[in-house]
């Protein structure tokens, strides 16, 4: 990472609150990069922004994560065209007393927070051991370190990406290539905005700069803002005889 | 759309009310909606209440601030409602570009500044804000996206110019920047011993230059009523530079805030009057020199919630334009009013207008600008403005929208004449009148 001019980072749910000020700050350094997401519309303003402010190459892409197979043809020409790092981004929180419910919501959780996360760092991962440069980060959530009955679809896919990065992790070790885990805790998005019990809500540009400092670190797994790994550390340790009786 | 309720005042911090907001992060979302109040927001920097919809949704533009395009043969920038001045500062002014017209702080908004049109210390030379406006886009509330031009729809361009946010959401903004040759500023200072001998100065077209701003020190009575000191300038040129100015340097940056509300009682007549009085002497000593554009511009936001100086309850800003035959007659008039209550006022700013603007609402017209701190709470400082606000009246002059908190219906009219022709226009583009503020349901605007 001592070049990282021309260096071109994919950055996958590129329209997000966190993925945003991510590749501003991956822009300021001196990376190009290349935003996929959904709103072409969208995806193309946060370009041309980040064209005018840093002055890098930044290419947009359309994907969409519930379609598997478009997503990994276009994962396939991002690798061709050179790629240096990779960020995935994409969250869908659902909604969980729908996904109770209906199976096809629920899914949709799964799939775009951990099935097509993975399957696209699947096929990246022979593209790494390859280069043996670079870089992933993978978004998950501190919802993945503990179920609770209000959000326990969306925690067991970001519980499960951060299982499958970890396992990432441990392949990647020998080429050289870091994958690090964020695990934000309410980051003021519109993800959370307006959602009642929000507290100690961070900024997602203090999370942003919070995750670069942690991959020029080589850090594994880190907690934005830090004080969520004493959190979490808390909450994953009451006992289930216990938690089960919450209501969280 | 999703929306929490919150605490919200102007940057007066009166009238302050707990309201629905909502804060898009995509384009799409600034629509207005056509079924409910809503109304834009931008950074908050008017003072009372244009930017609050108490019985609707308040949509905030804060994260729609995307830079769109810049054309750097002509200056043309496109950028997104939100952006702010200090986005286009950061980066367009290292590269030579600076905004034609700009309000005493950067923290507002592209959309702030063209709903309320917004005037500099050149408007004598370069009008206002929205004469710099090549175009906008208007999102309206029967679901339009309006491309506007001055000419392809000039009852649409003038009515949202200056119109405060009532004729739609402001969308893009096409704006032209000003070329300069560095960020520096050559300033220099004349002191006038009275109003008299201020105005003389300022009428003097000889001493003029593109930029032009009087300092009052509003307590000095008797022969000295109106003294101040008449502070010109014009962006320096690279060649007039000495070495230690380097033609983009950053300047010195120090950021403070006020972490806590100043107790009330602190800025008394007494403690006012000794800051006038040695700001008077300070300044008035220096003859000419160089400045930072940042620190000649915006002298105030160097320390960050200055408005908690005036304590929780907060304060108005009371700023009028008297036309220039009545001038200096209301201005001493209004000054007498101050004096009258023993208001200290740390800022009293004299400005010259040139031309009026062409939006229906706007606030300058040719004559002089006094913009004054009332630096009492809430409804007393209102009984101090409605004796102001009566010398207005009676000199022919107007008061400031985005800086009222007190205004009365028939005031408003009378001042401003153009209103009914505004009216026709707000019916047509909102005919259902769901963009509203509290601005405008004091001022019974939608009425006739
Ligand atoms: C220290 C200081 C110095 C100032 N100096 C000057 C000065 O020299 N000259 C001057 O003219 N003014 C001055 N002002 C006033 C300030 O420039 C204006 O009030 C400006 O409009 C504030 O911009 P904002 O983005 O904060 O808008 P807000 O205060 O949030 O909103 C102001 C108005 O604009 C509307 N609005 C905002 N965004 C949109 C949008 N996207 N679409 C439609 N309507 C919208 C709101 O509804 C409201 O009516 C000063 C203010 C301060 C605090």
């Amino acid at each position: 990472m001592s070049e990282p001019k021309l260096q071109r980072v994919l950055v996958i749910g590129a329209t997000s609150g966190i993925a945003r000020a991510l590749s501003a700050v991956l822009a300021e350094a001196g990376y190009g990069l290349m935003l996929a997401g959904r709103d072409a519309g969208e995806l193309e303003r946060i370009a041309q922004d980040l064209r005018l402010r840093h002055a890098v190459d930044v290419e947009t892409v359309n994907m969409d994560l519930d379609e598997p197979r478009h997503s990994l043809l276009v994962i396939d020409t991002c690798a061709q065209g050179g790629l240096y790092g990779v960020v995935i981004a994409a969250g869908y929180l659902g909604e969980q007393a729908r996904a109770n419910t209906d199976e096809s919501e629920m899914l949709r959780v799964l799939n775009i927070n951990y099935a097509a996360p993975a399957a696209m760092l699947n096929r990246l991962a022979r593209h790494f051991e390859q280069t043996g440069e670079g870089f992933i980060i993978g978004v998950g959530s501190v919802a993945g370190d503990r179920g609770r009955q209000s959000n326990y679809h969306y925690g067991a896919a970001k519980g499960a990406l951060a299982l499958y990065l970890q396992g990432l992790r441990n392949r990647l070790q020998p080429a050289g290539v870091p994958v690090l885990t964020v695990k934000p805790g309410f980051v003021d998005t519109a993800m959370t905005w307006g959602l009642p019990g929000m507290f100690l809500v961070a900024s997602p540009e203090d999370v942003a700069r919070g995750i670069y400092r942690a991959l020029r670190r080589r850090r594994n797994v880190v907690y934005l803002p830090w004080f969520w790994r004493w959190i979490m550390l808390i909450i994953r340790s009451v006992p289930e005889f216990v938690f089960k009786r919450l209501k969280l | 759309m999703q929306t929490k309720r919150i605490e919200l005042s102007g940057w007066g911090r009166f009238p302050s009310t707990r309201q629905e907001v909502a804060r898009p992060e995509r384009y799409a979302g600034l629509r207005p909606a056509g079924n409910m109040f809503n109304l834009g927001r931008g950074m908050g920097r008017s003072y009372g209440d244009a930017a609050l919809c108490n019985d609707g949704v308040v949509i905030l533009t804060e994260r729609v601030n995307r830079l769109l395009d810049f054309d750097a043969e002509t200056g043309l920038l496109h950028a997104e409602a939100g952006v702010t001045l200090e986005d286009i500062l950061r980066v367009f002014l290292p590269r030579g570009w600076f905004l034609p017209v700009t309000p005493g702080t950067r923290y507002v908004t592209l959309g702030g500044c063209l709903a309320s049109d917004v005037h500099g210390k050149n408007h004598h030379h370069a009008g206002s804000f929205s004469n710099h406006v090549e175009a906008f886009e208007l999102l309206t509330t029967t679901g339009e996206r309006l491309h506007v031009t001055p000419e392809n729809n000039p009852e649409a361009f003038w009515a949202t110019a200056g119109g405060m946010g009532l004729t739609g959401m402001i969308g893009e903004i096409w704006l032209k920047l000003q070329r300069i040759e560095s960020a520096w500023m050559q300033v220099r200072h004349y002191t006038g011993e009275n109003l008299d001998a201020l105005f003389g100065l300022m009428a003097d077209d000889t001493l003029d230059d593109d930029y032009s701003v009087a300092w009052i020190d509003c307590l000095a009575r008797g022969d000295q009523m109106g003294r101040g000191v008449l502070m010109t300038a014009h962006h320096a040129a690279a060649w007039s530079l000495d070495k230690k100015h380097k033609p983009f340097a950053q300047p010195g940056r120090v950021q403070r805030a006020l972490p806590f509300d100043l107790p009330g009682g602190l800025l008394n007549r007494l403690s006012v009057s000794a800051f006038n009085a040695i700001y008077y002497r300070r300044q008035a000593r220096r003859d000419e020199y160089h400045d930072h554009l940042l620190h000649y511009f915006y002298p105030l936001d160097s320390i960050g919630h200055w408005n908690r100086m005036y304590g929780r309850r907060g304060f108005i800003q009371h700023q009028c334009v008297i036309p220039e035959d009545n001038a200096l007659d209301g201005i001493k008039a209004l000054l007498s009013v101050l004096q009258h209550y023993g208001l200290a006022s740390f800022l009293a700013v004299l400005k010259r207008f040139g031309a009026g603007g062409s939006g229906h609402l706007s606030f300058p017209m040719p004559g002089y600008t006094l913009a004054v701190d009332l630096p009492i709470s809430g409804d007393a400082a209102c009984r101090v403005a409605a004796d102001l606000n009566a010398v207005v009246l009676e000199h022919g002059g107007r008061v400031y929208l985005a800086k009222d908190a007190c205004l009365a219906p028939d005031e408003f009219r009378a001042m401003y004449p153009r209103y009914p022709e505004w009216l026709d226009i707000k019916r047509q583009l909102d005919p259902d009148g769901y963009m509203r503020s509290d601005l405008g349901v004091r001022l019974r605007i939608g009425e006739p």
